[in-house]
């Protein structure tokens, strides 16, 4: 409750700054539409049109929440048209991609901190990979997959892993290298073997660094799921709707995608910082 | 070297090679350790005797001279786990309870788990800890931390200890009453103890030998063998006998600052 008050008070500074730019932006058209119709406007008159045009520069923020709400509480989450369903196609592609992407991220991270040689060799790799913009790369990936018969969901999910994989990797190299020199040297008085020293201390040592970075990652693989529905044709997913709303300038539509994308983002990070803070707090490693 | 010597070192020396140049961490040191002896390593920062333990314990390879611990290399002490060591931090894992630490090197080690159960029991019993076996590191103060690391120690048969200054961190009354338990810990247990502090009553009151040790290079500056009795409540230290070794100590580190 202690966070609610300053987290309010920013969204309420938002909206309003929100209304006011959404004036600013739809006048030029509201004066447009007036002078062809040959009426003058009054101020009353000009702020209640720049905030109910139906294709806005920048629609009000009770345009795109009735937008969301028509398209999500009033229509069937079967329909083509609700954005439930849309994000679920949206959504099963992220989850896919994040656990794709976690598994390969720690999988080379132990391959790394394991094995001399990949650790030179690999790392530069992973960086190189991050650097090619994912725009580019993504209708290829569709592409090449599409030849060999492979369409829908493992397309768009694997370029969510592409992006998702990247700050495991970084995170649980570090994480799976945090135990100190007196940990390691205790294993070693011990005799420990290299599976005995990566299963009772290297893994659990690394667990605030895998959840730091998973939060991470499951942003990065929503943003890649939104990304990889833009070159298939606008079908379906909250890329799709962002698409084909830029298609007609439907504005509002662009924004409650928008919105619903976002909305559904901090939810996934939320989860996974809930179970952050009951797994570290088990493990009587929470900051 | 006698049929009863458990650590001996010939000639030892080990030098760091640094962007400074060549550190002489130890120099030409000798020493016989027998079996049931309690010695104390003591002198200022730098003057090899972390180092001396770690070489003792296969953490770090000499440059030159020999080592044996129980007959054999360092190493192959290390692999028939002939020695339990206690670092400066307890280092217990905070996802496992004290008993769950003291198990891990017997997890490691593949002792079965009723043995291992047992064994937890007793040398938690040994270090007056019975009762905690289910709490976790962080519901402990500095003190039975420490105690529970050294039980960790002891968990698993190894005749020999080697502690790296494990009561450092520790404010002094309870490292009064950590070197009463230990000394008794030791006439029970029969172990032959290698001990590193900083502290000249700590080392007087527990050892039956005192190696003082000096810097630059590493090495041993003296050898007091202790003529205090075997069983030392915590007065004998205002005894004369005491504040006599305790003097002679005194002497060997001061000799040993003598260049600077």
């Amino acid at each position: 409750m202690r966070n609610l008050f300053p987290v309010l008070t920013v969204v309420a500074a938002l909206i309003v700054l929100w209304y006011g730019a959404a004036v600013w932006l739809n006048t030029p058209w509201a004066y447009d539409k007036a002078q062809r119709a040959g009426v003058e406007l009054s101020t009353t008159e000009l702020i209640k049109d720049t905030w109910s045009q139906k294709k806005p520069k920048l629609p009000a923020p009770h345009q795109v929440t009735r937008e969301i709400w028509k398209t999500t509480v009033e229509k069937k989450i079967t329909s083509k048209r609700s954005l439930i369903y849309h994000s679920w196609v949206t959504l099963s592609a992220t989850l896919l991609g994040f656990a794709l992407g976690t598994v390969l991220g720690i999988a080379l991270a132990v391959g790394i901190v394991f094995n001399r040689t990949m650790d030179m060799s690999v790392m530069p790799w992973v960086i190189t990979s991050q650097t090619i913009p994912i725009l580019a790369i993504a209708p290829m990936i569709i592409v090449v997959l599409n030849a060999v018969g492979i369409q829908g969901l493992l397309p768009k999910a694997i370029i969510s892993m592409y992006l998702s994989f990247f700050p495991v990797v970084v995170g649980m190299v570090k994480g799976l290298r945090s135990p100190d020199h007196m940990q390691l040297d205790q294993m070693r008085t011990w005799h420990a073997s290299a599976a005995q020293t990566f299963w009772r201390l290297r893994l659990p040592s690394s667990m605030p660094y895998l959840f730091t970075s998973l939060k991470i990652a499951m942003a990065a693989a929503i943003v890649g799921a939104i990304v990889g529905e833009l070159p298939t044709g606008a079908v379906a997913g909250l890329g799709a709707r962002l698409l084909a709303g830029s298609y007609y300038g439907q504005t509002i539509q662009i924004w409650s995608a928008l919105l619903v994308a976002a909305a559904l983002a901090a939810t996934l990070v939320a989860i996974i910082g809930l179970i952050q803070r009951i797994v570290l707090n088990r493990m009587g490693m929470a900051q | 070297m006698s049929n009863n010597t458990i650590i001996s070192a010939k000639n030892l020396s080990l030098t760091f090679q640094t962007n400074d140049g060549p550190v002489h961490a130890l120099k030409d040191v000798s020493l016989d350790i027998e079996k049931g002896d309690f010695v104390s390593f003591i002198g200022p920062s730098g003057c090899g005797k972390t180092t001396f333990l770690r070489v003792m314990a296969d953490l770090e390879q000499p440059t030159g001279g020999l080592v044996t611990v129980n007959g054999v290399s360092p190493e192959e002490a290390r692999k028939a786990r002939a020695y339990g060591y206690v670092f400066q931090a307890a280092g217990l894992y905070p996802w496992r309870t004290i008993g769950g630490n003291i198990r891990l090197p017997l997890e490691i080690m593949g002792y079965d788990k009723a043995d291992q159960a047992e064994r937890v029991k007793r040398v938690l019993e040994l270090v007056e800890l019975d009762g905690f076996e289910k709490k976790f590191p962080w519901q402990l103060s500095g003190g039975m931390q420490q105690r529970a690391s050294i039980a960790r120690a002891l968990a698993f048969d190894a005749d020999i200890l080697l502690m790296d200054e494990p009561f450092g961190a520790l404010d002094e009354i309870v490292r009064d009453h950590l070197n009463e338990q230990l000394l008794q810990l030791w006439a029970r247990t029969q172990k032959t103890i290698a001990f590193v502090t900083h502290s000249i009553p700590e080392a007087v009151y527990l050892s039956t030998k005192i190696v003082v040790m000096s810097p630059r290079p590493g090495r041993i500056a003296d050898v007091i063998e202790s003529s205090l009795p075997k069983e030392r409540p915590l007065e004998i230290r205002d005894s004369p006998e005491f504040i006599e070794i305790a003097h002679r100590v005194r002497e060997g580190l001061r000799a040993g600052h003598s260049d600077e």
